[in-house]
């Protein structure tokens, strides 16, 4: 009866293994051996210690892409989440009550269809359509339509204001998944529920905030992640829609961005990979700080 | 027997001023509601018609005309422009040939890799599961210099074969995560009763398990193939050097196409380019829409 297991084991596992191995954890790897090396992508490869952390710690623009990476982190999942949540608990329960049963809002099929197909999209490509429709001129969606009157908004082109615009396309494309994923979630909540709150008198936003939120928590959390997760990327956006992929003057800079540019256009392959270590720890903490609120709330 | 006591409740009288006033609440509150609603509809519909509008347009109405304005004619030569002289036709083609194998390839090796972790005990099991899902945390930007330079040496740099092993591998933590739990949850019965027949482990596989598993199956593919269509990053790092922008990716085509368009700023062949990303996009999403959104909320749902 175990006959062949030991090679069967192996030869399925043969192939997926040694791709994992060669181009994933060894990438994963070399990143952190690379760090400590000055080394521009050709000839010898030699050690400099601390020397890429060092100069990471006094690059000014480095700071400035964590605090975007940051402000992306902290805004992007705040408010898709609520706008996403409003949206799923009107679509489910908006239509109110009647005869005791919460309904959905009429059209909520229609709405979820429409909400979900920018998810589907690549960021490249929204990030080419939405740097046509934040153009300064005329030819921009947006500022053909303002008024005559108005002098053009500069958007991506405006210090203040590019990474906003930049964080603004990031939610118009991810509030549509959320709606799904909570739509999906609130499904799930026994209508019983509802209802013997709303014999206590509870009105729809009672409702909402005592009911719903608590029991969507789970659901929540992996919005959480996912959403923190894509905040720590927007490389896509950043190098097609910004000025001069990462301005105007820095201001849209992200640390993908950077990894992206010392590794394939400065040949500064052993910074890029300081720079990808810098990624990790960050990416370790956010992990560490979000299992830790989980635990928190779970109690 | 609880639904009856519910369902009997609301027979009893409430005050008629409150039963008013709380009809008055509802409908204001609907009314906003279904404002927010369409407005959100319009917002995301908005641009994608915009786009569609503008791809018909020359570039003296684009600058001049209302944005919503329909063309003054409906003429395709922007889009037989963008088919052919901006090569969206190859780059379509190349999208459609990687993602086909890489997504191939990412179901194959990742349900061989699930199934053995998820029911076959042996020593080191754990230690590459844990492998395989690790890879779910990290971006993948974070290994991309070592990643071209592991490519390079392999002499894969600007390959559809480097950039297809590529894709399969990083979709394998996902796919593997997955597929693991779901092989995990079919019953053991079956699986014993074709032992007991003589089926061998290969067989039992393909035969039994595979076929079980076709609803988690569809909707990991389907994952995998927006996944992969959707790339940027691994394309534009694998896929430089000389003649390269034969063997781009959509994703990449029309990025390029954007840069070109702005040295010009001449943009409708932009717009077409990126009509013929989106419409058959449209189209797929209208006939699958179901399975497209259970196979990309599948992850977060479990």
């Amino acid at each position: 009866m175990r006959h062949g297991r030991t090679p069967f084991i192996i030869g399925f596992l043969a192939v997926p293994v040694a791709l994992y191995a060669t181009f994933v954890v060894a990438a994963y790897i070399q990143t952190f051996q690379l760090a400590f090396t000055n080394w521009s992508g050709l000839g010898t490869i030699k050690y400099v210690g601390f020397d890429n952390f060092e100069r990471l710690w006094n690059d000014d623009l480095f700071w400035r892409s964590v605090g975007h990476n940051l402000y992306l982190l902290i805004l992007l999942p705040i408010i898709t989440i609520a706008i996403a949540l409003v949206f799923a608990f009107l679509l489910n329960a908006g239509g109110g009550s009647h005869g005791g049963k919460t309904r959905g809002i009429f059209g909520s099929k229609f709405y979820r269809v429409i909400f979900f197909f920018p998810q589907l999209m690549a960021l490249a490509i929204v990030a080419v359509i939405f740097g046509r429709v934040f153009s300064t001129d005329e030819s921009g969606m947006l500022n053909g339509l303002f008024p005559e009157s108005w002098s053009p908004w500069l958007f991506l082109a405006d210090e203040r204001w590019a990474l906003t615009c930049i964080l603004a396309v990031m939610v118009w494309q991810a509030v549509g998944f959320y709606v799904v994923l909570f739509s999906a979630g609130m499904g799930s909540i026994e209508q019983e529920v509802y209802e013997a709150a709303a014999l206590d008198g509870a009105n729809r936003i009672t409702l909402f905030f005592k009911i719903t939120i608590p029991l969507l928590w789970n659901t929540l959390q992996v919005a959480w992640v996912y959403l923190g997760i894509a905040a720590f990327d927007a490389f896509a956006l950043v190098n097609i829609m910004s000025v001069d992929r990462g301005g105007p003057d820095g201001a849209t800079s992200v640390l993908a961005m950077m990894i992206y540019r010392n590794a394939f256009e400065y040949s500064q392959a052993g910074y890029a990979s300081a720079l990808g270590v810098a990624l990790f720890f960050l990416t370790l903490t956010f992990a560490a700080l979000t299992l830790r609120v989980t635990r928190r709330e779970a109690h | 027997m609880t639904t009856t006591d519910v369902t009997a409740a609301p027979a009893v009288p409430r005050p008629l001023a409150r039963q008013k006033r709380e009809k008055r609440e509802f409908g204001a509150l609907n009314g906003l509601a279904h404002l927010a609603l369409l407005g959100w509809a319009i917002a995301t519909a908005g641009p994608l018609i915009w786009v569609i509008l503008a791809s018909f347009k020359s570039n003296t109405e684009i600058f001049l005309g209302k944005p919503f304005a329909l063309p003054s004619s409906f003429s395709f030569a922007t889009y037989a422009d963008a088919w052919t002289e901006a090569n969206i036709g190859q780059y379509f083609l190349n999208s459609v040939f990687v993602v086909a194998i890489g997504t191939a390839g990412t179901m194959l090796f990742g349900s061989m890799a699930a199934y053995v972790l998820a029911r076959y005990e042996f020593r080191g099991n754990r230690f590459l599961y844990y492998l395989f899902v690790s890879g779910l945390a990290f971006p993948t930007f974070m290994a991309i210099t070592p990643l071209f330079f592991i490519l390079k040496n392999l002499g894969l740099i600007n390959t559809f074969t480097g950039l297809i092993l590529v894709y399969i591998a990083y979709s394998l933590p996902f796919t593997v995560f997955f597929l693991a739990a779901f092989f995990k949850s079919l019953p053991h019965e079956i699986d014993e009763a074709a032992t007991v027949d003589g089926a061998s482990h290969t067989r039992k596989f393909f035969q039994i398990m595979m076929p079980m598993a076709k609803s988690g199956l569809i909707s990991i593919t389907i994952f995998n193939i927006v996944g992969q269509w959707n790339q940027y990053l691994l394309p534009v790092a694998i896929m430089q050097g000389a003649g390269a922008d034969s063997k781009w990716v959509l994703t990449q085509g029309i990025a390029n196409i954007s840069v070109q368009a702005g040295y010009h700023a001449e943009w409708s062949t932009l717009f077409a380019a990126l009509t013929l990303t989106i419409l058959p996009m449209i189209v797929v999403y209208a006939i699958f829409q179901r399975q497209i959104q259970a196979g990309l909320t599948a992850g977060a749902v479990k």
